[in-house]
C-alpha cells in the first residue's frame, strides 16, 4: 500500500512539473527557442501572487486572475522587446539573453523581497484531503494535477482546432511562408510567449502555495520542466505531462526505497530516458 | 497604357552578401500575364521573393499601385494583395490540406475565391482534405500551393517554377486551370522553365540572364533567335 502511495503521490506531484513544463513546451514547439529564464519567471509569478494575495488580502487562488494576464502581457512584450531581436538561425544568442533575464530576474526579486523564504497562505485548502480504499488525497495536489491536465489539454485544444493554433503550427514549420500568409512573426512569436507565461503564472502560484520560495530557486524548477519536456519529446504537450509525471513518481518511489534518494532518482530516469530513447518517449506526432 | 499596378524601376537586390539582381526595370498591368524566363541562377526566384517581401530592398525599387512597397514585411505586402506560390511548393507539415488552404484565407480580403472555388477548381483535394499535406503527389501539392495563394484573393499571383518536378500529365492539368485563375481581372508573374509553355500563356515575356533583364517582348511575336540570345548571352 505504501507503495501504491507512493505512486500517486508521485503521479499528482508530475502534475505541477508538467505545469513547470508546458510553457516550455509550448515556446519550443513554436519557436525552437530554450527559454533559460523559465525557472525565475515561475518564482516571479509566485512573487507577483504573493504582493497581490497579501496586498488585495484575498486568496491566492483568486490572486490567479491578475496574475495570469500580467504574466501574459509580461510574456508578449519581453518577446516583441527583447527576445524577438535574438531570434534567428543562431540558436546560441536567445540562450545567452534569456541566462541573462535569469541572472536579472533573481537579483530584483532579492532586491525587492530579500533572500527570506516566502510562502502563499491558502488556508484549509493546504491540508485538506480525501480518503479513500486506504489512500489519502491532498485536495491541493489533486487540484494541481487536475489543473496541469485541463491547462495541456486546453492548449492542445488551441493548437489543433483554433486559427490561433494554426498559425502557430504554420510559423513553426516555415516562417517565411508563413510571413507570405500574411502572418506576422514579431507578433504570432509573442502571442506564444505570451501563453508561455500565462501558464507559469499558474505554474508560480501553485508553487508558491505548495513549498516556501525564495529568489534562487527558479534554476532547479527549470531543471524539472526541462527533464519533463525531453522525456515527453520535444514540443509535444501530453509527452510534457507525461514526463512530469513520470519524473513525480521516480521522485515519490526513490524518497520511498531512501528519503536522501528522492530527487536523485527523478535525474536518474531523467538520465536512462535520455540514454535509451534520445528523442524522448513521444517524438512530435500528430494530435 | 493604363497604369501598372506592379512596377519595378532599377531593382538591385541580394542574398546575403551575394548581388542576386542588378538595375533591374519591369512592369505588370492590369489583368496582365507575364513570364518571367531564364536559366537557373539568372536571379528569377531572388526576384520573385523581393516582390513578395521575403527579402527587403530599397523602398522606391517596388511600386504597388504607385506606393513604395520595397521595404515591407512579406504580411504586410500579402495584406496587399500580393501572393506568390513559393517554388518546391512549401506546404505547411503540421497542417492538413484544407488548413493549409484555409491559412492561406486567413488576411480574409474580400473576393471571389473561397474554399468551396479552390475545391471546384482543383476536385481532387477534395477528396484529400483530411490527409497531411506531406502526404499528397508532387502534382496535388503544388495544386494546394497554388490554391492557398488564390485564398488570400490576391491582384497579383507570382507562381515560381509551379511545373519543377511534376509529370508533364499534371503540369498539362495545372495549365489547364489557368486561365480560369487569371481571367478574372487577375495579374500573374508566371516564371517558368519551359519556354514554350511561359510564352502561351502570358501575354509580354521578360528574359533575365544574371540578374539583369535581357530581353522584354510581346509573347506572341519574340523569336527564338531573341530569346536564346537573351536566355544564354550569346
Amino acid at each position: 500500500m505504501e507503495w501504491v502511495n507512493a505512486v500517486l503521490q508521485g503521479t499528482l506531484l508530475g502534475g505541477l512539473y508538467a505545469l513547470f513544463a508546458a510553457g516550455l513546451s509550448l515556446i519550443f514547439g513554436v519557436m525552437r527557442l530554450v527559454n533559460i529564464a523559465h525557472g525565475d519567471l515561475i518564482v516571479l509569478a509566485a512573487y507577483l501572487g504573493l504582493t497581490i494575495a497579501v496586498g488585495l488580502g484575498i486568496h491566492p487562488l483568486l490572486a490567479l486572475a491578475i496574475v495570469v494576464p500580467v504574466m501574459a502581457a509580461l510574456g508578449y512584450a519581453l518577446q516583441r522587446g527583447i527576445l524577438n531581436r535574438t531570434m534567428g538561425d543562431d540558436i546560441l544568442p536567445p540562450l545567452l539573453v534569456t541566462f541573462g533575464l535569469s541572472v536579472i530576474i533573481q537579483n530584483a526579486l532579492l532586491m525587492g523581497f530579500s533572500a527570506d523564504p516566502q510562502k502563499l497562505q491558502a488556508g484549509d485548502l493546504e491540508t485538506a484531503s480525501l480518503t479513500a480504499g486506504g489512500l489519502t488525497i491532498g485536495v491541493l495536489p489533486f487540484l494541481m494535477f487536475a489543473t496541469s491536465v485541463a491547462v495541456i489539454g486546453g492548449l492542445q485544444w488551441m493548437f489543433y482546432h483554433t486559427a490561433l493554433g494554426r498559425a502557430f503550427r504554420a510559423t513553426s514549420d516555415r516562417q517565411d511562408v508563413a510571413q507570405l500568409m500574411g502572418l506576422n512573426r514579431a507578433h504570432v512569436f509573442g502571442l506564444a510567449m505570451a501563453l508561455s507565461l500565462a501558464v507559469t503564472g499558474i505554474a508560480g502560484v501553485f508553487l508558491g502555495i505548495r513549498t516556501s520560495f525564495d529568489p534562487s530557486i527558479g534554476g532547479s524548477r527549470l531543471i524539472f520542466g526541462f527533464e519533463a519536456v525531453i522525456i515527453g519529446g520535444l514540443g509535444n504537450l501530453w509527452g510534457t505531462l507525461a514526463g512530469g509525471v513520470i519524473i513525480g513518481i521516480a521522485q515519490a518511489v526513490g524518497g520511498q526505497i531512501h528519503p536522501s534518494l528522492q530527487l536523485l532518482a527523478g535525474h536518474i530516469v531523467f538520465l536512462v530516458i535520455l540514454a535509451v530513447r534520445p528523442r524522448g518517449l513521444f517524438p512530435k506526432m500528430e494530435g | 497604357m493604363p497604369d501598372p499596378v506592379l512596377s519595378l524601376s532599377d531593382l538591385d537586390a541580394r542574398y546575403g552578401d551575394f548581388q542576386a539582381l542588378y538595375g533591374v526595370t519591369a512592369h505588370v498591368e492590369p489583368g496582365e500575364v507575364v513570364a518571367m524566363i531564364g536559366a537557373n541562377g539568372a536571379g528569377k526566384t531572388t526576384l520573385m521573393r523581393s516582390i513578395a517581401g521575403l527579402i527587403r530592398n530599397a523602398p522606391e525599387a517596388i511600386r504597388w499601385k504607385g506606393q513604395a512597397i520595397g521595404r515591407l514585411r512579406a504580411d504586410q505586402v500579402a495584406a496587399l494583395g500580393i501572393a506568390l506560390v513559393p517554388e518546391g511548393r512549401l506546404l505547411f507539415p503540421s497542417l492538413s490540406v484544407e488548413e493549409n488552404l484555409v491559412i492561406g484565407g486567413q488576411l480574409k480580403r474580400p473576393g471571389p475565391w473561397n474554399l468551396s472555388r479552390v475545391y471546384d477548381l482543383f476536385p481532387i483535394l477534395q477528396e484529400r482534405r483530411n490527409q497531411q499535406s506531406t502526404s499528397l503527389s508532387g502534382g496535388q501539392q503544388q495544386m494546394v500551393a497554388i490554391g492557398r495563394a488564390l485564398m488570400s484573393n490576391p491582384e497579383l499571383i507570382l507562381m515560381d517554377e509551379i511545373s519543377l518536378g511534376l509529370a508533364p500529365v499534371i503540369i498539362k492539368q495545372i495549365y489547364e486551370a489557368l486561365p480560369g485563375i487569371v481571367g478574372q481581372g487577375m495579374s500573374a508573374i508566371i516564371v517558368e522553365q519551359d519556354i514554350a509553355k511561359a510564352l502561351s500563356v502570358s501575354a509580354r515575356v521578360y528574359c533575365l540572364q544574371e540578374g539583369r533583364i535581357s530581353l522584354e517582348g510581346r509573347s506572341d511575336s519574340v523569336s527564338r533567335d531573341a530569346i536564346s540570345r537573351a536566355y544564354f548571352g550569346m
